[in-house]
């Protein structure tokens, strides 16, 4: 058994490990000694909770075998999980987090003598605050990604569910949440905390609902964030400095997150979060629809083009992910710089279903990252471009974001894939993309359509090429 | 006057916040992914809080209504421990520079 302040010091070595952990995410070549950092400190943290209880009787077994069971479930799912389910993976492991603060509350608000906290029916006031707030937090941080997973994995619909009186009725919950804390700090009564909980897992269910399947980069990350209050909530109650600290590390991490994603759209964090977006635009598109020409190729027109041209450059979105396209198309750009062209990939901030999700199927497919360019650095090389590969992107490449200040999406950064001399667009059909608008480029003197599948598309244009 | 240690946690908590906000920002956006699946396993540090409560119970009372909490709990963050640490090692891995060779 060692005292709790040399506990105390290990326990702020662990924060400390934490965040050399995300600092080493700056480069991808310091990110791996991040990850160890990141292990190291969870190691140290266990060992020494294990060592400050001193306790090593039977429940030490229990309590080993549950940490084997849920590991071996854990190493499980890490090495099968496809790297195109990254998105339903966050979010089912944010579920986790949240469910786990809740069940730690839970137990500490049984049996608070084992976290000295007073005594049952009598807990300090001052802990019972931050546990009821650590609690809910983590109930709505559960149910919410439950829903989120649900949507990304397709068993729910991702289109947003909305009702009238939806605003006011989440209003309604989140206010009376906070009326229940309180009653629940002055009075203790358990009943009460029950009744928290239920509610809480309630509004998470009901603040997700209305966000529809485009918009969930910023909800992952919103819920990444709560998951990370939620933690610090309850690592106030355990008085532990780990807790703390990851708790503030993961919860601004997210904001911020969030933060890069609404850029990214060009909308604020409350307009994504009121939810319904791209739900009742199909009244104004049909109005507008006239059948304007569009010159569609095969995989041998494509292929011609890109023999021609000396640069290439790639824009990848959701649709590569769908399709699984990410390996074939490293082919196609294999066949590419084997005739000396050119290929770089530009990837929008908010492509695919969460931050980062096309950087990660790229390094998949073996793209070095340094052929890999964010939409500020690679934008003005379009003009400059004989080609524009877009494969699977829609919104993200629409000019009328920047031309037509009625447009939903008016305002958002977009790509000028428009500029290049030719564009190349994969795509299954005219269909609009999520904020249910037409995208002015199909209709381009310059584009030519792709319709088929993203991935026997790109299979054909390399046996062409 | 004593100071509540509360404050010094407070403390400590609104200066994290910081650390996290410029580390963060320093993340660059190509490991975005990573980012979300690293921060995913360190907030599982919660499992401490579990183990307090699983190893709460006596010899006699192991399976008191609030250790089986506890040992949910841990269950619950030892997946995402192992998941999330093991998930962004197989991305990290994945991340390569362009071969000098070819160049």
């Amino acid at each position: 058994m060692i005292s709790a302040n040399l506990s105390a010091i290990f326990y702020l070595v662990s924060g400390v490990l934490f965040i050399l952990a995300l600092r080493g995410l700056s480069s991808p070549e310091t990110s791996r000694q991040g990850n160890l950092f990141g292990i190291v400190g969870m190691i140290i943290a266990v060992v020494v909770t294990f060592l400050s209880t001193g306790n090593f009787s039977s429940g030490f077994i229990f309590v080993l075998v549950f940490i084997l069971v849920g590991g071996s479930i854990g190493a499980f799912i890490a090495y099968k999980i496809p790297m195109t389910a990254m998105p339903e993976l966050v979010a089912g492991f944010h579920s986790l987090v949240g469910l786990a603060a809740v069940f730690v509350a839970i137990a500490a608000f049984l049996n608070p003598e084992a976290f000295n906290l007073g005594t049952q029916g009598n807990i300090k006031l001052g802990s019972l605050i931050e546990m009821s707030i650590g609690a809910a937090v983590g109930a709505i941080t559960f149910s919410g990604s439950v829903i989120a997973f649900l949507k990304l994995q397709g068993i729910m619909s991702g289109s947003p569910i909305t009702f009238r009186g939806q605003h006011l009725l989440n209003a309604l919950i989140l206010i009376s949440i906070i009326i229940l804390i309180y009653l629940l700090c002055s009075t203790q009564s358990s009943n009460l905390f029950w009744i928290l909980l239920s509610i809480s897992f309630l509004i998470g269910f009901l603040l997700i609902i209305p966000i529809g399947g485009a918009d969930m980069p910023v909800v992952i990350s919103m819920l990444n964030s709560y998951s990370g209050w939620a933690a610090a909530g309850i690592g106030f109650t355990l008085e532990n400095t780990a807790l703390i600290i990851t708790g503030a590390l993961v919860g601004s991490s997210g904001a911020i997150l969030s933060y890069i994603m609404c850029k990214g759209m060009n909308r604020s964090f409350f307009n994504v979060i009121l939810g319904g977006f791209g739900a009742t635009d199909d009244a104004s598109s049909s109005t507008s629809k006239e059948q304007r020409p569009v010159k569609s190729g095969n995989a041998d027109d494509a292929a011609f083009l890109m023999k021609n041209a000396s640069s290439v450059i790639i824009v990848p979105g959701y649709g590569m992910a769908v399709a699984q396209a990410q390996h074939a198309l490293r082919e196609m750009v294999d066949t590419l710089k084997k005739n000396d062209i050119k290929v770089s990939y530009a990837i929008h901030p908010v492509a695919g279903r969460m931050p980062g999700h096309m950087n990660v199927l790229l390094a998949e497919a073996n793209v070095p990252y340094d052929e890999v360019f964010e939409l500020e650095e690679i934008n003005n090389d379009f003009a400059n471009a004989d080609v524009a590969f877009v494969i699977g992107a829609n919104d993200v490449t629409n000019p009328v974001a920047k031309t037509d200040p009625q447009s939903p999406i008016y305002g958002m950064p977009v790509l000028d894939v428009e500029k290049c001399k030719s564009v190349l667009f994969v795509k299954r059909s005219l269909s609009p993309g999520y904020a249910g608008i037409d995208n002015d480029l199909f209709y381009k003197e310059n584009t030519l359509m792709l319709f088929a599948d993203a991935k026997k598309m790109t299979e054909d244009i390399t046996k062409n090429l | 006057m004593e100071i509540d240690p509360l404050i010094f946690r407070l403390s400590i908590f609104i200066l994290s916040i910081f650390v996290g906000y410029y580390v963060v920002w320093s993340v660059t956006p190509s490991l975005h992914t990573p980012l979300m699946s690293v921060t995913n396993a360190i907030s599982s540090v919660i499992i401490v809080g579990a183990i307090i409560a699983g190893l709460a119970g006596g010899s006699e009372t192991i399976f008191n209504i609030s250790s089986v909490f506890g040992f949910l709990a841990i269950a619950l963050a030892a997946i995402n421990i192992f998941g999330g640490f093991l998930v962004t090692q197989r991305m990290l891995a994945m991340y390569k520079k362009k071969k000098k060779d070819k160049q």
